[in-house]
């Protein structure tokens, strides 16, 4: 039996999936902010509409949502054509198609709990900061932030862990290209498909003990600091 | 008495006096609407007095611009802040106010002294120092603490504190008192009266508490249904007979007097309202003070000659002015003294037709209970 040990395309498997996750999460947070934002302070139609649509991928199977996108973004699809046209080429297969389909895929997981904790926190913290002088940005920056960083801190774990753990997209959109598109559950699919269940075990029982500290690191850090009188009224 | 000029200027008294003049028209789902016309004069604190649901708190959002009223204007001296006409609007962050809030709303994730220095970093006068106001408020020893380990009339101190720490042009405050028990409410008015003396800038106070409008109050200004039913300094508009305020339980005067001979013996303080002697019991105050005292109209009875032989020792030869019912077996009587200052006495009807009391008619006001206020 050869030994047992996380060889060079592991590693490389590995270090795709977490470059992935960190390119996908800042993206994430581009989007998701001002997106949460408006889903916490808005009452319009559009907004309930839109809330549904950012929260489909929860109950979508990835197969799904990576088949329409590899449709759309393919060189038939009217996306595809257009990232062509202006001489992208086409985003199926490659690295920067995985950031596309990864944002979309866990987009609600860092939309929820960034929208949850905007609305927690109520208009009068605004209000008082308005009163103070300081502006929208500065509000946001010095007041919104640091209040929600439970929040935050949920959305950044939830966010990275969901797009480690993503198969199913990937497979429809990425395919298996090491280095480009295998990220590390596709690793492991490849190494059941090949009966090598013992270095699958090693790969799958480290995501299972990553995904398993970063969870249990958020509960403790988000119980240490429950957001305790946020209103500022008398207790 | 804050020394001006030691840092944090610009809230003693001293400055440049601009009136506050505004007209809000704002019509509210379900059928409330506002309809106020102000002209706030730019020193002292000018109260917004009514019931729950009146529109007061709606008139201090408006100033601080939290809401917008359709139609109006608003404007601080020689600034605009708001003009439908124009379409002028200066949102709330550009508007040179302090804003105190019904509770405190500190920042929760601040200690008291970053609360402070949020305030003070945004504020006139970024370079300017604290200390002052911390002393006046008493929050010296509070400091390093957070809100959450303070108590309500703490966190609301540290919030008159914070609102003043931006060097405002006018401080806006909603039943600052109104969410605090009886006990705390007695720890901050004394604050709230020394910034009454201290502070430079207008105040525009709102509540619904008839002790405050007497403890605090330079001008009144009478809320009902949107609308404001009386307006002015706040001794002519309590002694309005005709008003609401009048008709009320609570009627009373207020009166600014000055201390000016005490008698050891039976523990009786001489009073100097305007040239008027008043005598008070239980006042150990020093020769000098100035202070406010409050008469309610249950407390004052009339005779038409000056009673011999009576236990009251206030007796003040008094002209009425002004007769109106107060529900519908009594009268409120407005009486002017010699000089000049209004009384008001809640008598029986039965009493004012005994007595034929109507407007010229000279009598005697007895004063049973004469109350300090600060």
């Amino acid at each position: 039996m050869p030994e047992l040990k996380i060889g060079p395309e592991d590693w490389l498997a590995i270090g795709l999936t977490a470059r992935l996750a960190a390119v996908t999460l800042v993206v994430l947070f581009v989007i998701g902010t001002p997106l949460a934002w408006w889903l916490a302070r808005s009452r319009s139609a559009a907004a309930s509409v839109v809330s549904a649509l950012v929260a489909v991928p929860l109950v979508l199977p990835p197969t799904v949502l990576g088949f329409y996108l590899l449709v759309l973004l393919g060189p038939q699809g009217p996306v595809g054509r257009l990232t062509e046209s202006i001489g992208l080429g086409t985003l199926p297969f490659t690295f920067a198609g995985l950031v596309v389909a990864s944002t979309l895929f866990s987009l609600p997981f860092v939309v929820q709990p960034l929208q949850s904790s905007f609305a927690a926190l109520g208009e009068r913290m605004l209000e008082a900061a308005a009163t103070l002088r300081a502006g929208p940005l500065d509000t946001f920056l010095h007041v919104v932030v640091p209040l929600c960083r439970p929040g935050f801190l949920s959305a950044a774990v939830l966010g990275f862990a969901h797009t480690v753990g993503e198969f199913g997209v990937v497979l429809m959109m990425g395919g298996n290209i090491p280095g480009e598109t295998q990220v590390l559950s596709i690793a492991i699919y490849n190494r059941v498909e090949a009966f090598e269940y013992d270095h699958a075990h090693l790969l799958a029982g480290g995501l299972l003990v990553f995904s398993f500290v970063s969870l249990l690191a958020l509960q403790w850090f988000n119980r240490g600091r429950a957001p305790a009188g946020i209103s500022g009224a008398d207790a | 008495m804050v020394q001006p000029g030691s840092g944090a200027g610009g809230y003693q008294r001293g400055g440049r006096v601009s009136r506050l003049e505004a007209r809000f028209v704002l019509q509210r789902r379900g059928g409330f609407r506002l309809d106020i016309d102000l002209s706030l004069p730019g020193a002292g604190v000018s109260v917004l007095f009514g019931p729950s649901g009146c529109g007061k708190t709606t008139v201090l959002r408006c100033l601080a611009g939290l809401a917008q009223a359709e139609e109006g204007h608003l404007r601080l001296g020689e600034r605009c802040w708001q003009d439908s006409e124009t379409g002028r609007w200066v949102p709330t962050h550009r508007r040179p106010i302090g804003y105190v809030f019904q509770e405190a709303s500190l920042f929760p994730h601040l200690s008291v002294a970053g609360n402070l220095a949020f305030a003070r970093k945004r504020g006139a006068e970024p370079d300017g120092d604290d200390g002052d106001l911390i002393d006046l408020l008493g929050i010296g020893p509070l400091m390093t603490r957070r809100p959450a380990q303070l108590s309500g009339g703490e966190r609301q101190r540290v919030a008159i504190a914070r609102a003043l720490a931006t060097a405002p042009r006018v401080v806006l405050m909603d039943e600052p008192l109104a969410a605090l028990d009886g006990a705390r409410k007695a720890e901050i008015l004394p604050f709230l009266e020394r910034l009454h003396r201290e502070l430079a800038v207008p105040v525009v106070y709102v509540t619904h508490s008839m002790d405050e409008v007497v403890r605090l109050a330079d001008w009144l200004v009478v809320m009902a249904d949107g609308r404001a039913v009386s307006t002015g300094p706040v001794t002519e508009v309590l002694s309005d007979v005709a008003s609401s305020l009048a008709s009320s339980d609570d009627a009373s005067v207020a009166l600014d007097a000055e201390v000016v001979g005490h008698d050891a013996e039976y523990g009786l303080s001489r009073l100097d309202v305007d040239g008027v002697e008043l005598w008070i019991a239980g006042l150990e105050r020093p020769l000098g003070t100035r202070l406010r005292i409050r008469i309610h109209a249950r407390d004052v009875s009339v005779a038409l000659f000056r009673p011999d032989g009576s236990s009251i020792t206030n007796i003040l030869p008094s002209v009425v002015e002004a007769l109106a019912p107060a529900g519908a077996h009594q009268c409120t009587v407005r009486l002017r003294m010699g000089n000049g200052a209004r009384l008001l006495a809640r008598l029986t009807r039965r009493s004012c037709d005994l007595l034929a009391l109507a407007p010229g008619a000279v009598v005697y006001a007895q004063i049973k209970g004469v109350v300090p206020i600060n």
